[in-house]
């Protein structure tokens, strides 16, 4: 199925959930409305005519300027040899971030949300064990939001580096 | 043993046995395996059979409480840093740290990554820093003799003299 089709699909099934289709890109996307990515993921898994059996990434975007976080999905179909890639948007100020969890529609999502979490800081609603993936669970802060501060300091071991950039730049 | 420390005069005899204690264990540091990252690969090498590290009595070990030295080797993030504490710990003295490779020298070319830390010597003492993104094996062998220099001027039954020097000594001399 072309993604244009599946988006054509998705638009009749939940009119006004999904919008902002780029088809001339190498990995075609949409948008859909935060609130309903789970139903819209359920229904692209189950129908005979998509089948996306597999999540094959799910990772997220920084746009501070546009105030938006952005949760994003990589679906994949072995059956029908298609793919397509959901975006969610979410504010970035109503702290923290809230989607609900896709762990009931693909098992895999357990690990991709941590990771997300654990870097963005974005909160999976019903997740069953949401702690940080890869850094230390006393970690301070959300590393790959665009405004983290690095500390001073992790666990009493300075976070200070010789300038040796400044150094080649004088 | 404890009584004699440090207390005999420097005579040919006792001299002689603090060569030959340095002797046995520089001839036979056994190196805890401590591969982090690539520099791992170029540890394994220097074990194989071209560098050969076994001609110096070189053993890899996979417990800190068998281990003399420990060649860190590879990009130190700040969750391994503790746990790299803890095995320096459980090293029983004496012991000695090559740090191999510029990112645990100084962070290297992550230094700049949120989860990096800046040079292994943040946390633990490190006696031979060994350049390069890895070190050559023959780079990681002349790091090793460095270490078995180091042990040789060690003085364990004669008054000892200073071994190690600050570096204002160092420059007065």
């Amino acid at each position: 199925m072309e993604a244009k089709e599946i988006y054509g699909k998705l638009e009749r099934r939940f009119p006004g959930k999904v919008s902002g289709f780029r088809g001339d890109v190498f990995d075609p996307c949409l948008n859909v409305e935060a609130p309903s990515i789970v139903e819209v993921c359920r229904y692209l898994r189950d129908d005979p005519e998509t089948q996306f059996e597999v999540l094959s990434d799910l990772t997220a975007l920084d746009w501070p300027k546009e105030n938006k976080l952005q949760v994003v999905y990589h679906l994949y179909s072995y059956a029908k040899r298609h793919q397509i890639v959901l975006k969610a948007d979410l504010s970035r100020e109503s702290p923290p971030p809230n989607i609900a969890t896709m762990e009931g529609v693909w098992k895999a999502a357990n690990w991709l949300e941590r990771e997300v979490f654990d870097l963005f800081g974005i909160n999976f609603e019903g997740h069953s064990d949401q702690r940080r993936i890869m850094l230390p669970e006393d970690w301070v802060g959300h590393p790959l939001r665009k405004d983290y501060v690095e500390q001073e300091e992790y666990d009493g071991i300075s976070t200070e580096r010789a300038p040796l950039v400044e150094k080649l730049l004088r | 043993m404890q009584p004699l420390l440090n207390s005999l005069p420097e005579t040919v005899f006792t001299t002689k046995v603090d060569d030959l204690l340095n002797w046995g264990r520089a001839s036979s540091q056994w190196y805890m395996l401590f591969g982090l990252a690539c520099c791992a690969i170029e540890l394994m090498q220097t074990g194989g059979p071209r560098a050969d590290l076994d001609r110096f009595g070189c053993v890899p070990r996979a417990t800190p409480r068998q281990s003399d030295l420990m060649i860190v080797a590879g990009t130190l993030t700040y969750k391994m840093a503790k746990r790299t504490k803890l095995l320096y710990d459980q090293m029983p003295d004496p012991k000695y740290v090559i740090s191999m490779g510029s990112c645990s020298n100084c962070g290297g070319l992550f230094q700049v990554a949120y989860s990096v830390c800046k040079g292994v010597d943040k946390i633990i003492p490190v006696d031979v820093y060994v350049p390069g993104c890895p070190p050559r094996p023959e780079a990681l062998t002349e790091g090793l003799l460095r270490i078995q220099d180091k042990m040789m001027r060690e003085r364990w039954l004669v008054k000892a003299p200073k071994v190690n020097k600050t570096s204002e000594e160092r420059a007065g001399t």
